[in-house]
């Protein structure tokens, strides 16, 4: 594996993604677990650049960081006078112990040709861009029911988050 | 070229990480910020898929799938904060432990 750019995006972007959610499940104030949120989407999104699918970096960016870490950013200020909690964990060793016995399945699972065949090191050709995709969204052959669906899961949880975060008395 | 098992071990990786918080975190709002980690570590898997699949990336299934990822996480972070929101109004609490109500 030479030297070049996408190596090295593909090492600051591994950084950023693993360092950013170390320092969520790690951090102590919670507003700077926001921060760490954003850093870790961050790279994620990086990864999806690297993996020729521009639109849905733009998508991460847009949605995870423009949106969803706002809303968690909002709910950690809303819920202030809690965040003090004196201990961060609860069942420290059993989870770590989890987790890692997880993760070291995951890597034998992707590592080992346990499931037949080497995984492939060159990617193909790039044959599909945007333009395909939002053609496949509307097609009858292509994803036209789950994107009907997904609007009307998004109005759904809409009224609902309205109507479970309201006032009782309003 | 970067190969594909690479990206897998670092999804493999932040997926632990978020498993973990999911866990062993206290405050609701870590819990469901660890959630999000663990969304995150599967679209990186769906599109390394997509993208190194013998078709040649010419079907957009894993490329849709991680749209409609991101669409449920959006919902699911709506109404999963408007829940914790919910329940610190009425027990001044967002540790997950002491939302026990429903406990038989």
């Amino acid at each position: 594996m030479e030297l070049n750019a996408v190596t090295i995006g593909f090492v600051v972007f591994t950084v950023l993604t693993l360092g950013g959610g170390i320092g969520v499940v790690t951090t102590r104030n919670l507003f700077q677990g926001t921060i760490w949120l954003m850093m870790s989407l961050f790279g994620v999104a990086g990864y999806m650049v690297l993996l020729s699918a521009p639109f849905l970096a733009a998508v991460q960016v847009l949605v995870y960081i423009g949106a969803i870490a706002i809303l968690i950013t909002f709910a950690v200020m809303l819920t202030r006078s809690v965040t003090r909690i004196r201990e961060r964990y609860i069942r420290t060793l059993p989870s770590l112990i989890a987790a890692l016995v997880l993760f070291l399945i995951l890597i034998a699972g992707v590592t080992l040709p346990v499931f037949g065949g080497q995984s492939p090191g060159t990617a193909p050709v790039i044959v599909a861009t945007t333009t395909d995709f939002g053609k496949a969204l509307v097609d009858g052959n292509g994803y036209v029911v789950p994107f009907m669906l997904a609007s009307l899961l998004l109005t759904a949880a809409m009224i609902g988050a309205i109507f479970i975060a309201r006032d009782e008395d309003v | 070229m970067i190969p594909l098992w690479m990206y897998l071990a670092v999804a493999a990786g932040l997926f632990s990480i978020g498993v973990f918080g999911v866990l062993a975190r206290r405050n609701a709002v870590a819990v469901l910020m660890s959630v999000e980690l663990m969304l995150n570590a599967v679209n990186i898997n769906l599109v390394a898929f997509w993208r190194y699949s013998e078709t040649g990336s010419g079907l957009l299934s894993g490329y849709a799938f991680t749209a409609f990822v991101l669409i449920i996480a959006a919902a699911e972070a709506a109404v999963g904060l408007a829940i914790i929101i919910s329940v610190y109004r009425n027990r001044r609490s967002v540790i997950p432990e002491e939302a026990d109500t429903l406990k038989g």
